[in-house]
C-alpha cells in the first residue's frame, strides 16, 4: 500500500506530487495517464494518454471522492494527476479565514 | 502524513523566503530545514524519549519542533511561569527527554534524574552546520506534547499525533496559499496550541512568521508596525491591552489585514470597542482545545462586519464561536448521551481527524471516536454555537445546574461591573451558593443592586447570595480566569 506522505514525479512532464489520502484499492498515483514514479528512482520516460493533459498547479489538491485517493502536486506539469486511468478533481480552495 | 513533510515542501519550493522573522533576525525556508535537519542528526544515539522547550518564542522554538519531528521524537514545550515545584514535576514526566532552555531558565530544571539541558545558544550553534544526507527518523506517532492548563488540577499531557495537526493543516490552509507579503505575529507562548498550529499552518501556507519573544501590548503594537505585520492572533486579555495602547498612544496598524482571537471568553465590549478602533481589520474568532490540534469553529469577517453595521441579530451572534470548521462535526450532549436539539444547552462533543482527544495513558474519544470537551454550549438554529463555560464550573443549587457564565455575562452588562468571576461555593443549606467576586468601574456599587440586576435579567436562583469586591481577578497569562484560585480563597477565609 501506498503511504501518505510519498512523494512521486511524472514520466510525462515536470508535475511532482505528494500523496496526501492512499487510494482504497491497489494502484499508483498516475500523470497523463501514466503511473507515476517514487521521486528518487530512475524512471522511464512515456508518452501522455490522450484528453489527460489538462496539466497540474503548484499549491492545489486533486482528489477523486470514488476511490479516495487525493494528490498535492508539488511541482506543476502539463499532465493531469490522476488515478485508474481517470483524471482527478481539483479540490476548491478554501476561504476560510485566518485562525491562528 | 507527518509534520516534517510541511517544511520540507515549503522548503524546495520557496527555500529563500523569509519562514521567522523577529527581532533575533530572518530565517528562510532552507535555513530552517537545514538547521532542523542538523538538530535531528545530532540526537542520533540519544537516549531521550522527547525533546522539551523551556523558554520564549524564538527561532530555536522551529528547529526544536520540527528537528524532534525529523528524529521521530514527541516534541514538549514547557510552561516557564509555572512555580519550580511544578515545572520540575512536569519535565520530570518526560524522562528520559533533551530540553531546549533558555539560559536563564536553564538552572530552574538542574538536576532532574533523565533530564539533560541544551541551553538555546547551543542549540543555535549546533546546528549551523548542516547535516548532509541526513535521513529522517520514522519514530514516534506522537509529534507534540502539551501539558493542559490544569485550571482545575495537576496538569494532564495532551497528545497531538502527526495525523491530526496535519490534517489539521491541510483543512484550514493551502499550500503556499500566502501572498508574498504576508505576515503573522505570534505573541502566544510557545507551549500553547495556539503558538504550535501557528508554525505548522504558516509554515506550509508560505507566510513569514514574526516572534515576539513574550506578549507585552507596547512590543506588540511596535513588531506587528516595525515588520509589517497582517495577520495575528491574541487572546481576549492580550487585544484588551493592546486596544489600551493604541487609544494611549494614537497609533494605527496600517498593514495589519486580518485579527483572529480566542482561547477564552471574549467580552462584548473589548470585541465591540476593537471593531470600532480597527475599522479595516477583518476579525475572526475561533473556538479550539490544546486536545483538537487547535480551532474547531470560526466566526468568521463577515459576521463581525454585520456587527460592525450594528444589526441586532449579528451583535448576539457576536457572543458566539461561529460554526464548525470543515472537517470537524460538533454535537450538543446532555448527561446521558442524548444528542440535544438547537437551543438546548449540554456538553459539547466532537469528532474529526484533527481531534486527538488522547492523554498520556488516557483516551478521553468513545469508541466512535467522539471527545467529550467539557465545554458547555448549544446551537443557534442557524448553527452557530455559543459557549457557556466548562462542565466543571458549573453550580449545582438545590439541583440546579447553574453556567457561571450566564450570570457573569448578565453581571458584566452592569455599568458599574468591569470584570466578574462566579463560582459555586460549598452550602449546607443548597449544596452549593453562588459567589461572585466583582471589579468595580468606579464607584462600587451595593450587592443589592447588583443581585437585583441578575434577578430581574435571569431568575432569582441565579442571583448570587454573595458579592466580593477585588481590584483585580486571577487571570493565567493566556487569559483563562484561575477559578481555583478563587474558590481556594473563599475556603481559606
Amino acid at each position: 500500500m501506498i503511504k501518505p506522505g510519498s512523494r512521486w514525479k511524472s514520466r510525462v512532464c515536470t508535475a511532482e506530487a505528494v500523496l496526501i489520502r492512499p487510494p482504497k484499492s491497489e494502484g499508483l498515483p498516475q500523470c497523463g495517464g501514466v503511473d507515476m514514479a517514487p521521486v528518487g528512482e530512475e524512471a522511464a520516460p512515456a508518452d501522455m494518454q490522450p484528453g489527460l493533459d489538462q496539466g497540474c498547479v503548484v499549491g492545489k489538491r486533486y482528489r477523486s471522492e470514488a476511490t479516495g485517493i487525493e494528490l498535492l502536486c508539488t511541482k506543476a506539469g502539463q499532465g493531469s494527476l490522476g488515478f485508474a486511468g481517470a483524471a482527478l478533481d481539483p479540490v476548491e480552495a478554501k476561504k476560510l479565514p485566518s485562525s491562528d | 502524513m507527518r509534520i516534517p513533510l510541511l517544511l520540507e515542501l515549503a522548503a524546495e519550493a520557496v527555500p529563500d523566503r523569509i519562514a521567522i522573522d523577529g527581532s533575533e533576525g530572518a530565517l528562510s525556508y532552507a535555513a530552517l530545514q537545514a538547521r532542523a535537519q542538523a538538530f535531528a542528526a545530532s540526537l542520533a544515539g540519544s537516549p531521550a524519549a522527547h525533546i522539551g522547550y523551556l523558554g520564549v518564542n524564538a527561532p530555536a522554538l522551529p528547529v526544536a519542533l520540527f528537528g524532534a519531528a525529523l528524529a521521530g521524537l514527541p516534541f514538549c514545550p514547557l510552561n516557564y511561569r509555572l512555580p519550580d515545584e511544578t515545572l520540575r514535576r512536569l519535565a520530570a514526566r518526560l524522562a528520559p527527554a533533551l530540553i531546549v532552555a533558555d539560559e536563564a531558565m536553564a538552572d530552574r530544571l538542574a538536576g532532574i534524574h533523565g533530564i539533560e539541558i541544551l541551553p538555546r545558544d547551543a542549540l543555535w550553534r549546533l546546528t549551523e552546520t548542516p547535516a548532509d544526507g541526513f535521513v529522517p527518523v520514522e519514530g514516534s506517532d506522537i509529534a507534540v506534547l502539551l501539558f493542559t492548563s490544569g485550571t482545575s488540577g495537576e496538569p494532564k499531557a495532551a497528545l497531538l499525533r502527526h495525523e491530526n495537526l496535519t490534517s489539521y493543516v491541510f483543512q484550514t490552509v493551502e499550500f503556499l496559499g500566502a501572498d508574498e507579503d504576508e505576515a503573522a505575529l505570534v505573541s502566544v507562548p510557545p507551549y500553547h496550541v495556539a503558538a504550535v498550529s501557528a508554525l505548522l499552518t504558516s509554515v506550509y501556507n508560505g507566510r513569514r512568521i514574526v516572534q515576539l519573544e513574550s506578549f507585552q501590548p507596547e512590543a506588540w503594537v511596535d513588531s506587528a508596525r516595525r515588520f509589517a505585520v497582517t495577520h495575528a492572533m491574541l487572546v481576549p486579555t492580550m487585544l484588551g491591552r493592546v486596544l489600551d495602547v493604541l487609544e494611549t498612544a494614537q497609533a494605527t496598524l496600517p498593514s495589519l489585514r486580518a485579527l483572529a482571537y480566542g482561547g477564552g471568553r471574549m467580552p462584548l465590549p473589548v470585541i465591540r470597542r476593537a471593531l470600532d478602533l480597527l475599522p479595516g481589520v477583518a476579525f475572526t474568532n475561533a473556538y479550539g482545545l490544546t486536545e483538537t490540534s487547535s480551532t474547531l469553529s470560526i466566526l468568521g469577517p463577515e459576521d463581525h462586519d454585520a456587527a460592525r453595521s450594528g444589526e441586532e441579530e449579528s451583535l448576539r451572534r457576536l457572543g458566539s464561536v461561529g460554526r464548525p470548521v470543515p472537517g470537524v462535526a460538533v454535537e450538543i450532549r446532555d448527561p446521558d448521551g442524548r444528542v440535544l436539539a438547537a437551543g438546548e444547552p449540554g456538553e459539547i462533543w466532537v469528532r474529526g481527524e484533527q481531534v486527538s482527544g488522547e492523554y498520556v495513558g488516557r483516551k478521553a474519544t468513545d469508541d466512535a471516536g467522539w471527545f467529550p470537551t467539557r465545554d458547555l454550549g448549544w446551537f443557534d438554529e442557524a448553527g452557530y454555537l455559543f459557549i457557556d463555560g466548562r462542565l466543571d464550573d458549573v453550580i449545582v443549587r438545590g439541583g440546579e445546574n447553574i453556567s457561571p457564565g450566564e450570570i457573569e455575562d448578565v453581571l458584566r452588562q452592569h455599568p458599574a461591573v468591569a470584570d466578574v468571576a462566579v463560582i459555586g461555593a460549598p452550602d449546607q443549606e443548597w449544596g452549593e451558593r453562588i459567589v461572585a467576586f466583582a471589579v468595580a468601574q468606579g464607584t462600587i456599587p451595593a450587592e443589592a443592586e447588583l443581585q437585583d440586576w441578575v434577578r430581574t435579567r435571569l431568575r432569582s436562583t441565579k442571583a448570587p447570595q454573595q458579592i466580593f469586591f477585588r481590584d483585580m481577578l486571577p487571570y493565567n497569562e493566556t487569559g483563562k480566569l484561575l477559578r481555583r484560585t478563587l474558590r481556594d480563597e473563599l475556603a481559606a477565609g
